[in-house]
């Protein structure tokens, strides 16, 4: 259902087709946080989308094409917000696009504006300053399906006169009313509003107005749904809430760990077998050998982390979407507080066990910048998979299996448990020490929304994937790629007469016994070090790293990696490295994401001195108080 | 003949589980006085104290039709008035 204002501004929509437009037309989206905005944005683009953030901030700006007959129109997601005083920086940066004055971005020469007409009275606030701007506006009251079912109404006509917009009845997850969207793009001439709204100075007035102006539209607000309330008695019972919340989080982790370690690994052997397929296909030598050792060794060893990294999100979409998370993040509250941080943080930290790049991307649920920066700089600390195969395969060559509780608990799952518990309280410590400190804030009240509970959408749920996976593969595979192929090369530098030296010889021998000295104190060799010269690209890197030297040197050709690395390397040094990677920041993908979400390359800096630091200590201590005890 | 008793000024932090009231004053920074009013608390809006989360606080309000989750930190220096009132807050 759509209304229009005094003049039917569709009695130009037949010229469309007379001829194809030269220029591109830039709209603008825009509404308050929890409108549904994305979904209507992901809805309109079908996912031809550009990410990425804003010059000189950290909002995302997202870009999407709609193809229309004869032309082209470029669609400008805005973050949400709730008015348009540039009081946040989302809403300085929807002010700055809205006017024309961010770089890179024409002015806009439309205006989708989005309400939750479940909540007009509270949304119409933004109406008043937006409509204001004088841009040709489409106001979408969404949500249309849950306000005619809760017994909602309200006069379209009338409201559409009242604002001098057309106004139209949608639903972006059902897809109703988005014909009326599409017609209003293809118009041949923008109209603009055609009534003048009052200039309004601060939010009481604002409000004051959207609320005269809901009575005069008739605007009836729909009742709650009587479930919502009930599922609540439940989910925040005093008993049950926290209960259900515990085996929510542990049914989360179980199933992303428990399930998407061995999907991983079949997903590994695929990209084995494919690469091992492909190879004859290559011309053998050194093209082959950058193609496959290099490029698709380095790729793969990130690409194995997407079927967690898509389980992860699904069952983020499907919290977030179903409306738990909110009441797991009130839950959460009591806790984060202590250490400093807000309940939001907490489902990025759960997800940082997996691993800390999507943990990363997750923080954007987290408004307040500090919190925000905090709950990025800790994530890493928490023991994510990649951390594993050093950790088993340590383990497995210096602790003897011994049980330590009977059959409960052994020498090896206690000590594996002991680097969980210890990235943990490095995470909590570093914590409190930011916010503390550098990172002292709450400027911003916790304020938290409970939405009404919703059965999520495969579609829904689908397009997150399929935007988050795009994301992450684009971030972490250019890193990924170019530092793959440095460490191939060095390798094979320098050469000798076309051919590659020995291993001794080359490049990377030589960084080993550079870094030598440094790593000495910490009961390592420079074998080691150049394992962990090449776990700076990921953490896992270094278990392929070490398979291939101890695989060529003469003496440890012939062993397992476990034996070799037990002949070579003291049971303290051991300890110390394990230790080291318990805390040190080495993953470029992280360094990458933690880059483009702070939009600097500040804190991805901090970050690596700080990890690395506390990991270097940390390491010498260890290894200094050991090797009294062991030898 | 009206009732000219003012109804007693509470933080909302004290209102009885389930009660209702009329925002009164925020006596927080303006730019938290921003941030809430955007929100919905907005001096005359009714509120009602909905829900305790399970540990204790946050506190949950419900203001303007939706559910908003407080710290006690905030909600103790947002003033009500109890019971309520028309104004302002008397939605359409």
């Amino acid at each position: 259902m759509t209304a229009f204002p005094t003049e039917p501004w569709t009695a130009t929509h037949e010229e469309v087709a007379e001829g194809p437009r030269r220029e591109i037309r830039t709209v603008a989206l825009i509404g308050p946080p929890n409108s549904g905005k994305s979904t209507l944005f992901n809805r309109l683009t079908r996912l031809r989308q550009k990410v990425g953030n804003y010059p000189g901030v950290t909002v995302e700006q997202r870009i999407g094409l709609l193809a229309s007959t004869g032309q082209e129109i470029r669609l400008v997601d805005l973050p949400g917000v709730y008015s348009l005083t540039p009081y946040s920086e989302d809403e300085r940066v929807a002010v700055d696009v809205l006017t024309g004055q961010m770089d890179g971005l024409p002015r806009p020469d439309a205006v989708l504006l989005i309400l939750d007409v479940t909540h007009l009275s509270r949304q119409l606030v933004l109406a008043a300053p937006v409509v204001a701007l004088g841009l040709p506006t489409l106001v979408l009251l969404n949500m249309a399906d849950a306000f005619a079912k809760g017994g909602g109404s309200l006069d379209v006509l009338k409201l559409a006169a009242e604002l001098g917009t057309p106004v139209a009845m949608v639903s972006a997850t059902q897809g109703t009313g988005l014909d009326a969207v599409e017609r209003f793009l293809r118009q041949d001439q923008y109209q603009r509003p055609g009534a003048l709204l009052p200039i309004l100075q601060d939010l009481p007035q604002c409000r004051k107005w959207a609320n005269q102006l809901g009575r005069r539209v008739d605007y009836q607000r729909p009742l709650p749904r009587a479930w919502t309330h009930r599922l609540d008695d439940i989910f925040l019972h005093k008993l049950w809430g926290p209960l259900i919340f515990v085996v929510v989080v542990a049914a989360v982790f179980q199933t992303v760990f428990g399930l998407g370690q061995p999907l991983s690994t079949a997903f590994q052997d695929l990209l084995t077998h494919l690469g091992e397929h492909a190879a004859p296909f290559v011309p053998p030598g050194l093209i082959r050998s950058m193609l496959m050792d290099g490029l698709w060794k380095g790729v793969s060893s990130v690409l194995v982390f997407l079927p967690q990294i898509l389980m992860l999100f699904f069952f983020i979409g499907l919290l977030e979407d179903s409306g738990y998370l909110a009441r797991a993040a009130l839950i959460a509250d009591r806790t984060m507080r202590s250490v400093g941080l807000n309940g939001k943080a907490f489902i990025p930290l759960l997800s940082a066990y997996a691993c800390a790049v999507p943990a990363i991307m997750a923080t954007r649920t987290i408004e307040n910048k500090r919190d925000r920066i905090a709950t990025v700089l800790i994530a890493p600390f928490m023991t994510c998979s990649a951390r594993l195969p050093i950790y088993t395969l340590l383990i497995a060559a210096f602790i003897p299996d011994r049980p330590v509780i009977g059959v409960l608990l052994g020498a090896r799952a206690c000590a594996m448990l002991s680097l969980y518990l210890l990235g943990f309280l490095a995470a909590i410590a570093t914590a409190k020490v930011l916010k503390s400190s550098i990172l002292k804030s709450a400027a911003v009240p916790f304020v938290l929304e409970l939405p009404e509970y919703r059965c999520p959408t495969w579609q829904s749920i689908g397009l997150r994937l399929v935007d988050r996976s795009r994301v992450f593969l684009r971030q972490a595979g250019t890193v990924i790629l170019i530092v793959s192929l440095l460490v191939w090369v060095l390798t094979h530098l320098p050469l000798h007469n076309g051919r590659a030296p020995e291993l001794e010889q080359s490049a990377i021998a030589y960084l080993g016994h550079g870094i030598e000295p440094l790593i000495q104190p910490l009961g390592l060799n420079w074998k080691i070090g150049v394992g962990l010269l090449t776990s700076v690209i990921a953490r896992e890197v270094i278990v392929g790293t070490l398979g291939t030297i101890y695989g060529v040197a003469p003496a440890t050709q012939s062993m397992t990696l476990q034996n070799a690395l037990r002949r070579d390397l003291n049971p303290a040094g051991a300890m110390a490295l394990l230790v080291f990677f318990a805390f040190a920041m080495q993953c470029t993908s992280t360094l990458a994401v933690v880059r483009r979400e702070t939009n600097s390359w500040k804190w991805p800096i901090v970050q690596f001195v700080y990890m690395t630091g506390i990991a270097y200590s940390a390491a010498l201590l260890v290894n200094h108080v050991l090797s009294r005890f062991l030898r | 003949m009206e009732l000219e008793v003012p109804e007693p000024r509470v933080a909302l932090i004290d209102l009885e589980l389930g009660e209702a009231g009329t925002i009164d004053q925020i006596s927080l920074p303006p730019a938290d006085q921003q941030f809430l009013m955007r929100i919905g608390f907005v001096p005359g809006a009714e509120i009602r104290f909905s829900r305790r989360a399970p540990l204790g606080d946050p506190g949950v309000y419900s203001v303007d039709g939706t559910e908003i989750a407080l710290r006690a930190e905030t909600a103790s220096y947002i003033f009500v008035q109890r019971g309520y009132r028309s104004g302002l807050g008397d939605l359409p």
